[in-house]
């Protein structure tokens, strides 16, 4: 089936078989490997990415659900080579260890951050329910998207670069 | 994991996706929000030869007002089922068990109508919608007919639902006391499904309904009749699992999950009835 949608502020089209899942469709079509397959079972959220705005685990969304949709995957938060805001702050505050599940927890966060709710720290805590880290722990990452949600109240809100 | 080989189809109309679902049959099966129906096809549980994809149908969306309750879209999404305002003030138990709802990503993608159709014992918004006293339309090529939501669970996964028929409506009727509720939900991580869940809804008749106590998502009638008689909250609770079947598995056995209904419903009794 013939696929047109909006992938990081491009028009990309492809030919897709029904079942491919929309993970696949980036990493594998597309080159776009920053987003990671964990754990296949929509449970990690290493899968996550934007659709129209709003986070969804890849792994769980068939691609041709997305046809003519608005996708932002982690390499669309940096276009130019510059960090995103969130990106900075996850290097800022030790929010990483091995790395595999940051791209999800980013783009969640993004997400989150894009609601513009005021958020403390169980708020985030509750917004990040969906995605899992092995191995840093998650002290360190709700330290940065605390740091990101304060900023949010002085200076512009993250929605303006995602 | 991914899915069998499939055929796939968006239908532009309610119309249209009937015709589908008529030409095809139980071969078909009807895609919504897919986050029940695409994890059992990666699992190759579910093998349909066709995808009926509802998912771009604008009247099947959305929350409007209906003779003083609210008529839900089935393609509703968990999210803005959470953030409506006409269901903050008309069926508020409605928004907090979506907002229990696995996490965010999942609550962005999956929708009312696909939890009920797929007849979960384990769904949060199943519970409630049976706490408010829910009905659902269901139309086929014959026609269309309404039941209440109790009538819809058959048993495991299991619905009333014919293969040529969608569920093309929610609806909520009006409630005296909307603001008398609770939603309660037992589980060890916070995105997993509740090992045991209540919704109360109160009000002159106070309604209560059970999260994963059984095939299907179920009313905890002795704990209602015990209320209408005027027993008190907490002895009405100790009727929680009366009748009940818990399931068992690796989360509790079927007698833990007894007495977490009793405990959760005398908790959800006592916040939610004045």
């Amino acid at each position: 089936m013939e696929l047109r949608l909006t992938v990081n502020g491009e028009v990309v089209s492809g030919a897709v078989e029904p079942r491919t899942l929309l993970v696949h469709f980036l990493r594998g079509h597309l080159g776009l490997t920053g987003t990671k397959v964990g754990c296949d079972t929509s449970s990690c959220g290493a899968c996550t990415v934007l659709v129209d705005g709003r986070s969804a685990k890849s792994c769980t969304v068939l691609a041709v659900q997305v046809d003519g949709c608005e996708v932002t995957t982690i390499e669309g938060l940096a276009p130019d080579g510059r960090l995103h805001r969130v990106q900075e702050a996850f290097r800022e505050h030790h929010a990483l260890q091995c790395g595999y599940c940051t791209p999800g927890m980013i783009m969640a966060a993004v997400s989150l951050l894009r609601e513009g709710r005021e958020l403390d720290e169980g708020a985030v805590r509750r917004g990040l329910e969906g995605n899992l880290c092995r191995c840093t722990g998650y002290r360190g990452i709700v330290e940065a998207v605390l740091a990101v949600a304060g900023a949010t109240a002085h200076g512009p809100a993250p929605a303006d670069q995602a | 994991m991914i899915p069998a080989e499939l055929a796939y189809e968006r239908a532009d109309s309610v119309e249209h996706a009937i015709a589908l679902l008529g030409e095809h049959g139980d071969e078909a099966k009807v895609l919504a929000g897919g986050h029940s129906l695409v994890p059992l096809l990666r699992l190759r549980f579910a093998r349909p030869s066709l995808l009926v994809d509802i998912g771009r149908i604008r009247e099947l969306a959305g929350v409007s007002e209906e003779g003083g309750g609210l008529a839900i879209g089935p393609t509703t999404r968990y999210a803005d089922l959470e953030s409506s305002a006409l269901v903050a003030e008309r069926a508020p138990l409605l928004a907090a068990a979506a907002g229990e709802v696995g996490d965010p990503q999942v609550r962005h993608r999956g929708t009312v109508g696909g939890a009920l159709a797929h007849g979960d014992p384990a769904s949060d918004v199943a519970a409630a919608l049976l706490a408010l006293g829910a009905t659902v339309a269901l139309r086929g090529a014959g026609g269309e007919r309404r039941l209440p939501l109790s009538d819809l669970f058959l048993g495991f996964l299991e619905t009333a639902i014919a293969p040529d028929e969608l569920l093309v409506g929610i609806s909520v009727p009006p409630s005296a006391a909307p603001a008398e509720f609770a939603f309660e939900k037992f589980n060890r991580r916070a995105q997993d499904w509740a090992i045991v869940g209540c919704a109360v809804s109160g009000g002159p008749v106070p309604r209560v309904a059970l999260v994963n106590m059984g095939t299907t998502p179920l009313r905890a009638l002795a704990v209602e009749e015990a209320l209408a008689g005027g027993a008190s909250a907490r002895d009405a609770a100790e009727l929680a699992a009366r009748g009940a079947e818990p399931p068992e598995d690796l989360n509790g056995t079927a007698e833990y999950r007894r007495h977490l209904a009793r405990v959760l419903v005398r908790r959800a009794l006592e916040r939610a009835l004045p």
